[in-house]
């Protein structure tokens, strides 16, 4: 593991002595999420987002679960099935729909915030590469089954949508019309795209599941990074994960909980669509197709593009779309300063705000219609979004005089002269 | 090598944006986009402050039951209520036998006659759900001049603006079609068959007025049956019908937030419990 001076799991109880010897399970949770994880003491609220986004998947794959037994994946039935079935006849299925439709909300916020953090603190930089790269698969697949699972109630949303996004694939030359029928299994949206839908829904958050823990056996051989960006010098510079942020965690967890509760019973159609609720019609369009929100900045840049410029504007705008998130798996080499955190990076973290405000203009023109005020919005806040990862990122450094950095993770935390007193003596 | 690819990536995207940008604002300039009659006629919907709005919000049991009147007098003649049986009504107060009396009512319960196979018609029971105006889609158009009258089980969710538009809608959008939008607009006078309402996304819609007079219902508890009141009551109903478990969710949300805002505040002080002597 991690560091030399990680505890090491002493099984007290003959059973978990039994345990350990035959299936060292438990020592396999002492390591990964207990007291034999050494963790940085530093971390702020922004390090409760992976346990939350952890919680959230949980939720969902839960209340998913009791959901499948009650939904018919068929068009002729999916919208009967969750508007009267689920919503009137199942008890408390209402409850679940909410919670499964506000958790993928929930979900979201927890891994952008996850994500920025990342970004702001440099925890995509060596030695934590393979972290990162698994959080940007993790996100893809989150991505693909968010959309499917939109798909399913068979509202007019669903419908649209589908047939919105699967229109991507036709814009690829030559095969993409025949990709585009063969993924729908149709030239429409229809049975066979809700059913192999479903089936895919059903078996991505596994999948993530599985990549979530390569995620965190990755982020621990490393270990955790932390605020200043320091690397950790010593045992004065840890706490155990357990109990120190299984309690801070446990705090944070109930305040999502709570935030999450006000949206189920209090604003359960706060952040959807009033068209997912008119039953899917092939023939009427609605005349706003926008997706949920946690899509609108990416499709505010697919709809940026709206000249062709050697190849059609919408190649162009899938292009761009898929490349906008693509380009993070070559984040880790693209920034090319060695400093960690933006706590110390004068320019790098105007640029990181710059990019903060601009994704959440670019989210606000993605829902909205596309009225030319939107698109000339969209157009510069596209051009800004892939600068600043392909072009500022990668030069700024430099140009770029960071602040002195702390000695010590220590030091940042105690003031210059702490080095004398070690945490230890603190924690005994 | 990544950092020289990305920069001709990067430079890319940004020169195809710089391009498009300048057709989308050449295109502003050359053609600016005619205001068009919706942007400046349509109306937002007024409030219509039922008992229901807000956190608190509870339904007013008297109002969805003068709603029903309404729906069952006017609206029923065309618009289903699929998703809603009549055992749901003892949710806005009715009681067991007056449910039963309500579904007898209804005589028109498609059924199959047991004995020789024949479709045919039956009294409902509780058990039933409201029955549909038309025996299917294209006998519904038909009727109704090319348009399909929505089933409105859902109908205050499935629109913007929620039971405000539909009170809107149906008590205050009929009017005549202003001089202003016809000197404007020339070629947009409202088509035969067709009623304009400020409230309606593109103002002409198929509906004809449904509440016209005053006493168009004779409400049972002797509310007086306004325009304006028959709106509001079925709006109020059917924002039961989209949504019949609000209370229950209010109720579950006020002990499900506080129990999770004390569950934190035990959780903080535990946490700061075993950080006391922690600096951090």
């Amino acid at each position: 593991m991690s560091f030399p001076w990680a505890k090491n799991y002493e099984p007290k109880a003959p059973l978990m002595r039994w345990l350990d010897e035959k299936l060292p399970m438990p020592r396999l949770v002492y390591n990964a999420i207990g007291a034999g994880y050494p963790v940085p003491r530093n971390l702020n609220y922004f390090w409760n987002f992976g346990v939350l986004a952890g919680a959230a998947l949980v939720i969902q794959i839960v209340t998913g679960i009791v959901l499948a037994m009650h939904f018919h994946s068929s068009a002729a039935s999916a919208f009967d099935s969750v508007n009267g079935t689920i919503m009137r006849d199942v008890n408390s299925g209402w409850f679940l729909r909410y919670a499964h439709a506000n958790g993928a909300s929930m979900f979201f916020i927890v891994v952008y915030t996850h994500i920025f953090r990342g970004l702001y603190y440099g925890s995509y930089k060596a030695p934590r590469e393979m972290v990162w790269l698994l959080g940007v698969v993790i996100f893809l697949l989150m991505m693909a089954t968010a959309f499917m699972g939109y798909v399913l109630p068979w509202g007019q949303m669903s419908f649209w949508g589908a047939q919105v996004i699967t229109g991507f694939f036709s814009a690829i030359p030559v095969v993409g019309e025949s990709i585009r029928v063969w993924l729908l299994g149709g030239y429409a949206p229809d049975d066979a795209t809700l059913n192999r839908f479903f089936s895919l829904h059903y078996l991505l958050p596994f999948v993530i599941a599985g990549v979530i823990i390569l995620h965190i056996w990755a982020l621990h051989i490393p270990g955790s990074n932390n605020p200043t960006g320091v690397d950790v010098k010593g045992e004065q510079d840890t706490v155990p994960f357990h109990p120190y942020y299984t309690a801070k965690d446990g705090f944070g967890l109930g305040i999502f909980m709570a935030i999450f509760a006000v949206l189920v019973f209090y604003f359960p159609d706060y952040l959807g669509h009033p068209d997912n609720y008119i039953p899917a019609n092939p023939l009427a369009t609605p005349a706003h197709i926008v997706p949920e929100w946690y899509f609108w900045p990416f499709y505010a840049i697919l709809r940026a593009f709206t000249s062709d410029f050697l190849l059609p504007a919408k190649l162009w705008g899938v292009l761009a779309m898929f490349g906008s998130i693509l380009l993070l798996f070559f984040l880790p080499w693209l920034d090319s300063s060695p400093i960690r955190s933006n706590n110390y990076r004068p320019k790098a973290r105007i640029a990181f705000w710059v990019l903060v405000a601009d994704v959440l203009v670019l989210g606000y023109c993605g829902g909205s219609p596309a009225e030319p005020i939107y698109i000339i919005l969209s157009q510069i806040c596209a051009a800004y979004y892939f600068l600043h990862f392909l072009v500022i990122l990668p030069l700024i450094a430099r140009s770029e005089r960071p602040r002195p950095l702390p000695n010590s993770i220590t030091e940042a935390v105690l003031g210059e002269h702490a080095g004398t007193s070690p945490a230890k003596t603190a924690l005994a | 090598m990544v950092r020289g690819i990305a920069f001709l990536v990067g430079a890319a995207f940004a020169a195809v944006l710089a391009w498009a940008l300048f057709w989308t604002v050449q295109g502003l300039i050359a053609d600016p986009p005619a205001p068009t009659a919706e942007e400046e006629f349509h109306l937002h919907p007024r409030a219509a402050n039922l008992a229901s709005d807000g956190i608190m919000g509870k339904f007013d049991k008297q109002q969805l039951q003068r709603g029903f009147q309404v729906y069952k007098e006017v609206c029923s003649a065309c618009h289903s209520l699929r998703f809603v049986a009549f055992r749901d009504l003892e949710g806005i107060g009715y009681s067991e036998g007056q449910v039963k009396a309500i579904a007898t009512s209804y005589e028109n319960i498609p059924t199959i006659n047991a004995d020789t196979g024949e479709p045919g018609v039956r009294k409902g029971t509780p058990a039933d759900r409201f029955p549909m105006p038309f025996a299917n889609d294209v006998a519904a158009r038909a009727a109704n001049g090319g348009a399909i009258p929505p089933d409105l089980s859902y109908i205050t969710r499935a629109r913007h603006g929620g039971a405000d538009y539909v009170y809107s809608l149906v008590g205050h959008g009929y009017r005549p079609q202003p001089a202003k939008l016809l000197k404007e607009f020339p070629d947009l006078k409202t088509p035969d068959g067709k009623y304009y309402n400020p409230f309606y996304a593109n103002l002409n819609i198929a509906m004809p007025p449904p509440l016209t007079s005053e006493g168009q219902v004779q409400y049972a508890d002797g509310t007086k049956p306004t325009v304006d009141h028959m709106a509001r009551d079925v709006a109020a109903l059917l924002t039961w019908t989209a949504d019949p478990q609000l209370e229950t969710r209010h109720q579950y949300g006020f002990f499900s937030v506080l129990f999770l805002l004390i569950a934190s505040g035990l959780a903080f002080g535990a946490y700061r419990n075993i950080w006391r002597d922690v600096k951090h």
